[in-house]
């Protein structure tokens, strides 16, 4: 990739993720920090790609701990970042929730 | 080997849903930052990944196939099930758990990479041969991904009760710093020679490992939600090193984000407990706790429930403190049905959230949010402080170096400085409470010893349940 072009998605994708941040609630932090860390679970997709081209046998060992751990990150992240945000009501629909 | 699709329709497909994949995880983050779109964000950005995921299996030149679905069954299956069903008051382990994973990953990719370089097959070396640049990008987030990695293990286990103790010893800091500059030597040489040896990639990632656990172990519980986000930007950054490496879009754009936000949060929560990142890192938190009882005068007042109860029934504004204490005696259900039959006798009930209530910040509103509180009736620090004059009652569950007036008054405590809730303000103070043990961070606490408290002892959710009778027997 050309480097130039690569330093400007850089510079773009990084005040892009601070601007997010920035208004976030403090009652989102958690479940905002769940999500961000599901959204790096895209390193799964690096990983199939490091698996799918290994020749060696050591290579393919290394890529599919890489697999396993990036598929981990992905559906993890998300699974927990959902329960967390379902629980999240509006004041309008408050009453009479009762999980327990 | 043959790609399912001719090359250049597959390699245009796949960079055109890369860029929808961006597309949406920037949405899905952004909609996550309001409750009411929060929902609907994670979804969005759920969609992401799994077209992201569904059009790499198209990329050119990938064998492997069925080891790649078996790897993705395995790791995606356990991640699902283990995420189903953690508690809620063990959320930030799980999820320092699955950051650790995305670091793994990362580490790995790399390490695939360098090893490659380091073959002694001259062809396998040769088509492994990267510019020096795209090899530091590779070694960087190898050693950021590995460090990620194992120190978001430690952070797990720490978390989870596994490790019991923070391992300290004189010169401790010296030792990472060697470690830390031996890591980076070798992976320099491995940049310059273009061609290392199996031996130094090896002992490269090995010394990258330990720095993680040498950083993390001697990290106190109370700091580790800040350790945790800082390694989630960690991963983040490593994920987007590697995606230099592999020309992958959509790993530097999503990495990147997460690195910046990751970083931007780690600051927030850092300022939320009045430490900086370095003393985190560099000094270990709790260290006071040996001179813990220094200068305590009087005596705790210990009350019955009904009593406590009473009180609460005939007070005109109650503020409930809720500490994770509240959480892990399971007591928030209890406590919002208290608080509900106060409400209906008129009373107004607010909670009061420290940022570091909880294990990190808003993990307390997580919690009650689960017992069904609306969220309008909770406030932050900011928000609450100066209403603590005007109420009748702070009612104090499981929480407890939030509310140390220490903090503001003791120079000498470690917690000084860190912002407080005021509870002492209050005319009354009720604290629930196990046993008379000190906080989470080893530090008496001198509200307990104030004449306005009244120490109600019990499991929360028993004393709850007490405390529920008495206002419904107050009529």
């Amino acid at each position: 990739m050309e480097g130039v072009i690569a330093l400007y998605i850089v510079m773009l994708a990084a005040f892009t993720g601070y601007e997010i941040i920035a208004r976030v609630p403090v009652i989102l932090h958690t479940p905002l920090m769940s999500g961000s860390n599901f959204v790096h679970g895209i390193v799964l997709v690096g990983a199939m790609v490091a698996l799918g081209r290994a020749d060696t046998t050591l290579e393919q060992v290394i890529g599919f701990i890489g697999v396993v751990l990036g598929a981990g990150n992905a559906v993890g992240g998300y699974v927990v970042t959902e329960r967390m945000l379902q629980m999240f009501k509006a004041s309008g629909q408050k009453k009479k929730k009762e999980s327990a | 080997m043959q790609g399912l699709l001719p090359d250049h329709v597959a390699t245009l497909a796949i960079d055109f849903s890369y860029l929808l994949v961006a597309f949406l995880f920037i949405m899905g983050l952004k909609a996550m930052s309001s409750p009411v779109t929060a929902r609907r964000g994670i979804v969005v950005a759920g969609f992401g990944m799994l077209l992201g995921t569904l059009m790499s299996f198209l990329y050119p030149g990938m064998g492997n196939f069925p080891l790649m679905l078996a790897a993705i069954a395995i790791g995606g299956g356990l991640a699902w099930w283990s995420g189903r069903i953690v508690a809620m008051t063990d959320m930030p382990q799980m999820i320092a758990l699955y950051n650790g994973m995305g670091g793994g990953a990362a580490a790995a990719i790399a390490a695939v990479e360098l090893l490659r370089m380091a073959s002694t097959d001259p062809a396998a070396a040769a088509a492994a041969e990267h510019g020096p640049v795209v090899t530091a990008l590779a070694a960087a987030g190898a050693f950021i991904g590995a460090v990620s990695f194992s120190g978001s293990l430690i952070a797990f286990g720490k978390l989870q009760g596994l490790i019991k103790r923070s391992f300290r010893f004189k010169g401790q800091q010296i030792v990472n710093l060697l470690i830390t500059a031996a890591t980076i030597a070798l992976g320099v040489s491995i940049v310059i020679s273009g061609h290392p040896t199996m031996q130094t990639v090896v002992l490269f990632f090995a010394l990258a490992l330990l720095l993680g656990v040498t950083m993390t172990l001697p990290i106190g519980g109370a700091d580790m939600p800040v350790v945790i986000s800082l390694y989630n930007a960690f991963t983040g950054l490593a994920v987007a090193f590697e995606g230099f490496v592999l020309e992958n879009t959509a790993m530097i754009i999503a990495g990147i984000v997460v690195g910046s936000a990751g970083t931007l949060l780690t600051q927030l929560m850092a300022k939320a407990m009045n430490r900086s990142l370095g003393n985190v890192l560099f000094s270990g938190f709790g260290e006071g706790a040996a001179v813990a009882a220094e200068g305590v005068s009087g005596a705790l007042k210990p009350i019955e429930a009904s009593d406590a109860g009473v009180m609460m029934a005939f007070a005109q504004k109650v503020i409930v403190i809720p500490g994770y204490g509240m959480a892990v005696a399971q007591a928030q259900h209890k406590v919002w049905e208290l608080c509900q039959l106060l409400i209906d006798k008129g009373v107004m009930v607010r909670f009061a959230i420290h940022p570091v209530a909880g294990r990190m910040p808003g993990h307390m509103n997580v919690l009650l949010a689960e017992a069904g509180v609306p969220y309008d009736l909770i406030s932050d620090l900011d928000e609450i402080n100066a209403e603590f004059d005007t109420a009748d009652v702070a009612l104090v569950i499981g929480a407890n170096d939030v509310v140390n007036p220490v903090a503001r008054t003791d120079k000498s405590s470690p917690i000084y400085g860190m912002p407080i809730l005021n509870a002492d303000k209050a005319k009354n103070v009720l604290v629930i409470k196990r046993g008379q043990g000190a906080g989470f961070s080893g530090i008496e606490n001198h509200l307990f010893y104030l004449d306005n408290t009244r120490m109600v002892y019990g499991d929360a959710q028993k004393v709850a349940a007490e405390l529920i009778h008495a206002v419904k027997a107050a009529g």
